[in-house]
């Protein structure tokens, strides 16, 4: 099977648990689906599509806080519509220093993973004859060997922007520390764009530092 | 509308933004009661990418107040419907309020207004999916957190004020006392990145030109002579070290040239160096020999 293994890092990461993304808490790991978004930065066209095949975490699992000023309140389309009525502005100013929340953000220190994946075709490269899984995978390699990208891959967030470099050869060893079998409970697997942006989960298990992602339809992905 | 003559940037860049602060706090942390931002493990200080954003922005809205196509979209005082609407009437469209969805055939030229008119949305991107949508856009540039060279020692200083708030204080006879955490000294590194690909790709592009470009090496060198305030002490541009790529894609892997860039302390031949008080207590080197085929380096500052 065609894979490419690419090693990213960063000295943060924030990849935000859907439940607790109001002051974002954490993941232990790297999400498949961030995997497949720093994949996508370096390359990805509309005929293709990244599946994360397998994630390894290299660094010990370690979190810190954080707590920025974000600004909060939509103003409601309302008092908008009755300030047009009215011809003014006045009264409707929502000053950004005003419209404040201060929210705390539960960071990875330090991490370091190797994302293993493969490329599969959408019906749209798969009718035409030019493409391949082939011709992606190289395009994909050559750009992640020479640095280049679309955008600068990040860990999650933007500010969390992340180092890669392409892996050829020997496999790298994992922390002692994550040596064994860890049960990381129920993780986001990826979006289904498929239908409405559904999120997917699946039970991850980290076992001496390797996370076994199954594919979007494989059992024990549950919507 | 406001047209942006300029075409988009045709390359990536990759730099390292250098700036100290002497006797003030950089930026405060709400987790501590405002004390200067420290990562609790190596004892340095910390600049969020957001502090540093902010101050870019605020530069911008003061030196290009009068030009079109440079108004600020996350600015103080800004309704942010506002400005979307704006968007709506520009094309005569009513805002669909219910389904909060932008009409699809206008989306596009919704969100490509903003950009137009908006250099911040141009330039770091911004989420207008409030209630009247106008659109998500991912800017070109991308800052990360300034970390301290050398761990930072904060200090409370303790102040008094010889005049009171109200009356009632006034007849206690008492004099209020206040604190204020400063930094002695700290010089900081925050790396930054410039995708070409965000700025002049054909659908996500947000037209970010050179002119832009310019303008936020000129906001960098410039911002912290504009952003004085008892809190910040003496904050200073030191350095902004720009890789340019040949392409757009990019000719190496930025770390690589990021890496170039070193800051070391300057011993004073005794061993004994005592803690950083200065810009002179460091040197910067920039490793331009070797260079990978198609970068250049240039030193804006």
């Amino acid at each position: 099977m065609q894979l490419i293994r690419l090693k990213v890092w960063g000295p943060r990461a924030l990849f935000s648990r859907p439940e607790m993304k109001v002051e974002r808490v954490s993941y232990d790991v790297i999400t498949p689906s961030a995997a497949r978004g720093i994949l996508e930065a370096i390359h990805w066209k509309p005929q293709m599509v990244w599946r994360i095949r397998r994630l390894l975490v290299l660094n010990p699992i370690r979190f810190e806080s954080l707590r920025r000023n974000e600004v909060g309140s939509k103003i409601p389309a309302g008092k908008v519509t009755a300030a047009m009525r009215a011809g003014s502005t006045e009264g409707l100013a929502l000053h950004v220093d005003k419209d404040r929340q201060q929210r705390a953000a539960t960071l990875l220190k330090d991490v370091a993973y190797v994302i293993e994946a493969r490329i599969e075709l959408t019906a749209k490269g798969r009718a035409d004859p030019a493409e391949s899984v082939q011709k992606h995978l190289e395009m994909a390699r050559r750009r992640a060997a020479k640095g280049q990208y679309f955008h600068h891959p990040y860990l999650g967030t933007r500010e969390f922007a992340c180092d890669f470099e392409l892996l050829e050869g020997e496999p790298l060893q994992p922390h002692e520390s994550l040596m064994g079998e860890r049960d990381l409970g129920w993780m986001a697997l990826d979006l289904d764009y498929a239908v409405g942006m559904e999120p997917q989960f699946f039970r991850a298990r980290m076992v001496d530092g390797v996370i076994e992602v199954p594919a979007p339809g494989d059992e024990g992905v549950v919507a | 509308m406001s047209e942006i003559v300029a075409p988009p940037i045709a390359n990536r860049y990759d730099f390292v933004f250098l700036f100290d602060v002497r006797n003030g706090n950089p930026n405060g942390d709400p987790d501590a009661g405002n004390m200067p931002r420290m990562d609790p493990e190596t004892g340095r200080g910390l600049v969020t990418d957001v502090a540093i954003k902010r101050k870019i922005r605020n530069y911008v809205a003061m030196a290009r107040a009068a030009t079109p196509g440079y108004d600020i979209y996350m600015r103080d005082g800004a309704v942010l419907n506002v400005e979307h609407r704006k968007a709506y009437l520009h094309f005569g469209i009513e805002p669909d309020t219910k389904s909060k969805k932008a009409p699809k055939d206008k989306a596009q030229d919704l969100t490509r207004w903003m950009c137009d008119n908006f250099f911040d949305v141009r330039t770091f991107g911004a989420v207008m999916s409030t209630e009247v949508n106008a659109g998500q856009v991912r800017g070109p540039v991308q800052l990360t957190f300034a970390e301290s060279i050398d761990p930072i020692v904060p200090m409370e200083i303790s102040i008094t004020r010889s005049s009171v708030t109200n009356e009632k204080d006034a007849l206690q006879n008492d004099r209020t006392m206040g604190r204020k955490h400063i930094v002695p000294y700290g010089l900081y590194r925050a790396h930054g990145f410039v995708s070409g690909r965000l700025a002049n790709d054909g659908k996500k592009g947000t037209g970010f030109s050179e002119t832009d470009l310019a303008l936020v090496w000129e906001a960098l060198a410039n911002m912290f002579d504009h952003d004085r305030a008892a809190a910040r002490g003496e904050m200073t541009a030191r350095g902004l070290i720009v890789f340019k790529h040949d392409s757009d894609l990019g000719n190496a892997p930025a770390h690589k040239l990021l890496e170039r860039v070193t800051v070391a302390r300057v011993g004073n031949g005794t061993g004994n160096d005592g803690p950083p008080r200065g810009f002179g207590d460091y040197a910067v080197t920039v490793n331009e020999t070797d260079l990978p085929p198609g970068i250049t380096v240039e030193a804006r500052i």
